[in-house]
């Protein structure tokens, strides 16, 4: 029988840690993650896991040792926020690129300047092209859900890639609410032993990995690693559905969200999407056709099930929470709008910034992006540049 | 065990030849002399910071070493290092790796004392068991001769260029073995090419074998960037030492102890004069800079004395 029990959003994702518990876990703390490595180092030190836990010096050294230790044949994991990530930069393309499954809960931090320890995406969205799986949650249970299915997703052997699995700083870190716990036993039989093809600590053969890397391969090694992310789908796919069986909780790339007949629809990650589900109820109450479109996976990006949500619509507005100085409009815009393109006809597309820093995001603030939406719809008229929502004038 | 310069010389090599460092590169033979301490019986994971020797030893699909070896990047060599051998204090205790395996990081000075210093530095109070050993050939050699914080004084470097107003780089060198023997760590020693090579291979095998985080730092001269004539390195090491530039000094669980004493400490001309990177310290005028640099490295000299306790 699962437990159904209250938890943060961070305790879910340590004790999905600790359930798996993994070969090593090096991490340097950042608010709003740092109750992970907490959680994990009180594990080991009350005996409740064997991890080697190993307190770095900083968020760069803990993905090196990460880079290490899963290079070395170990499952290996971190967690961090904000500017930790962003220190990581340099080596999560080495992970990635050295095809090192490594799994990292992100509790996502606006990034600084100025410094600002609340919710946006700036930080995960920043890391995007990285060539990391990229998995969002809108609550605690999806936030745990997603950590123990990232496992099994990137230690595929057809995919090899790292995952990061992404929760709202405080918003879900720190908010407890009821979440369905599975038994450890079926999760240890769920994510399997590790098990590396190549690894450091092979006896049998020893290996080179990292090499310097010449123009006459460089290319080909990228393009596999864009086959994997390609592979990656598939494997998402049937991990979801795995552990749909196990759980009896159902996952896809997308959620929608009154869909079917929407003629207005919004795109939006992560804890706002249960805000902005209450707004299209009120005004599913009011006679508008609204529906909602969640992305819980980001990377590899999911243009096809998008589209397909999306081809009937009249209006779309997409929303992120990160900008991207692109004078363009945010990442989660560009990438939709790209996704569209050639695809649909006649769906109008509006860009939003919002909920920057931990700006709060209200019904009333999703139901004036609907309002926008109408009026494009009315007018026929697309405001030309990208829209920050609830901006003080 | 007594030392046979012939016996260890005829150990098959862990570093194969064939690899694209300079004819007489200093890191080549800093590797090598290392790695002939390691029991052949014994197994082990290497890492390397990017730099000249990672760049010539590891090209795909081709690598010149025979063990297990890891390149992550300049700045992290001791953090990879460091969780590799977490993995295997793992997997060891779940009987998944029954073998002895030992974990070596190697840096240039650059990837060393600047750049990884902080991913060293948190390795080492950590302790875990591990050896980083940092091949100092005093300058970013692989990007082109590029001053470091262990550059000595005077150098002339691409960025401690030698001109009208500039008399080359302008600061003593770090002294980073003494920084990381503040670590506490269980073994620290500086070391460089001398005679035989049985200093080399005593500190390196102690290094190894001593349970816990150590530290070697080697002198490994550069004949590109130091521009001396490549049949030289033996004369340029041994002047680096009788000049007492270069002193040869073991830190073991906080005892000192001075490997070498020079019968006659030279002047540092003997070592400078050398090498085309102090060139222009022997131009008319230039007597007070030569002066600067024996001021400092005598200054170094009597304090490390005074921690090994030689009167
Ligand atoms: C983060 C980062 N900054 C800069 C570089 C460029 N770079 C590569 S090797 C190197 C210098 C290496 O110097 P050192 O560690 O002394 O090794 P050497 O080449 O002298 O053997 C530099 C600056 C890099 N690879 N990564
Ligand atoms: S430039 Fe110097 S350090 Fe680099 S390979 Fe050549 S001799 Fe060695
Ligand atoms: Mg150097």
């Amino acid at each position: 029988m699962s437990i159904r029990e209250r938890f943060s959003g961070n305790e879910a994702v340590s004790i999905a840690i600790k359930q798996i518990n993994p070969d090593v876990m090096a991490a340097f703390p950042i608010t709003p993650s740092t109750e992970i490595p907490q959680y994990v180092s009180s594990y080991v030190a009350n005996g409740e896991i064997d991890t080697e836990f190993v307190a770095v010096e900083s968020e760069h050294s803990s993905m090196s040792a990460c880079i290490g230790a899963q290079a070395a044949g170990a499952r290996s994991m971190t967690a961090t926020s904000s500017c930790g990530l962003a220190l990581m930069w340099e080596m999560l393309y080495v992970a990635a690129s050295l095809r090192l499954p490594i799994t990292m809960p992100v509790v996502n931090r606006a990034l600084s300047g100025p410094i600002n320890i609340n919710n946006d995406h700036s930080d995960s969205m920043g890391a995007r092209d990285t060539g990391w799986i990229q998995m969002y949650a809108e609550n605690a249970q999806e936030a745990y859900d997603n950590m123990i299915q990232s496992v099994r997703i990137g230690e595929h052997k057809d995919v090899l890639l790292p995952v990061m699995t992404c929760q709202d700083g405080f918003i879900t870190s720190h908010a407890v609410e009821n979440i369905n716990i599975l038994e450890t036993e079926k999760v240890k039989a769920f994510v399997g032993e590790y098990k590396a093809e190549k690894y450091l600590l092979n006896p049998e053969e020893n290996i080179s990995m990292g090499p310097y890397d010449i123009s006459a391969y460089y290319m080909e090694h990228k393009y596999q690693q864009a086959v994997s992310m390609e592979n990656a789908k598939r494997v998402i796919a049937e991990v979801a559905s795995e552990f749909e069986t196990l759980s009896g909780r159902k996952y896809d790339f997308i959620e929608e969200y009154k869909m079917d007949d929407a003629d207005f629809a919004i795109v939006i990650i992560g804890s706002s999407a249960g805000t902005a589900k209450d707004a299209v109820d009120e005004l599913r109450n009011e006679g508008i056709k609204a529906g909602l479109v969640k992305i819980r996976i980001f990377r590899p990006f999911p243009a096809e099930e998008i589209v397909k949500a999306l081809k009937n619509v009249k209006v779309v507005g997409i929303m992120d929470k990160a900008e991207g100085y692109s004078n363009n409009g945010g990442p989660l815009g560009a990438e939709v709008k790209a996704a569209l393109y050639g695809n649909v006809t006649g769906v109008k597309a509006v860009n939003f910034v919002y909920g920057l820093g931990g700006r709060d995001v209200k019904i009333e603030s999703i139901k004036t992006v609907f309002e926008q939406l109408l009026e494009v719809d009315k007018t026929g008229k697309v405001p030309a540049h990208y829209q920050y929502l609830g901006l003080r004038k | 065990m007594a030392y046979n310069f012939k016996e260890q010389m005829s150990k098959p090599e862990r570093l194969s030849g064939g690899h694209r460092l300079c004819a007489g590169c200093g890191a080549g033979i800093a590797v090598r002399g290392v790695l002939r301490a390691l029991k052949p019986e014994d197994k082990a994971v290497i890492c390397s910071a990017t730099g000249c020797l990672e760049v010539s030893t590891c090209l795909y699909p081709y690598s010149a070493w025979n063990d297990s070896f890891i390149h992550n990047a300049f700045e992290n060599a001791g953090a990879t290092i460091s969780g590799s051998e977490a993995a295997y204090r793992s997997l060891k205790k779940q009987g998944k790796v029954n073998e002895d395996y030992k974990f070596i990081a190697f840096g240039g000075d650059g990837g060393t004392y600047d750049i990884g210093f902080q991913s060293l530095s948190g390795a080492m109070e950590r302790g875990h068991d591990m050896t980083y050993v940092c091949y100092d050939n005093g300058a970013y050699m692989n990007t082109g001769i590029q001053r470091s914080s262990g550059t000595p004084m005077y150098a002339d470097t691409t960025t401690s260029t030698v001109g009208k107003n500039s008399p080359g780089k302008m600061q003593q060198g770090k002294n980073l073995t003494e920084i990381i023997a503040a670590h506490n760590v269980a073994y620290v020693a500086q070391t460089t090419f001398m005679s035989n090579f049985k200093d080399l291979q005593m500190k390196a095998e102690k290094a190894l074998y001593t349970p816990g985080a150590s530290f070697l730092n080697i002198m490994a001269p550069c004949p590109r960037g130091w521009r001396y004539e490549t049949e030289d390195i033996m004369e340029v090491c041994k002047m680096a030492v009788e000049t007492c530039t270069w002193p040869m000094y073991e830190v073991e669980n906080g005892k000192w102890t001075l490997n070498h004493m020079p019968k006659n400490k030279r002047p540092v001309e003997d070592y400078l004069k050398l090498q085309g990177r102090f060139k222009h310290l022997f131009k008319k005028g230039n007597e007070h800079l030569i002066n600067d640099i024996q001021v400092g490295v005598d200054k170094n000299w009597q304090a490390l004395l005074k921690k090994c306790e030689v009167a």
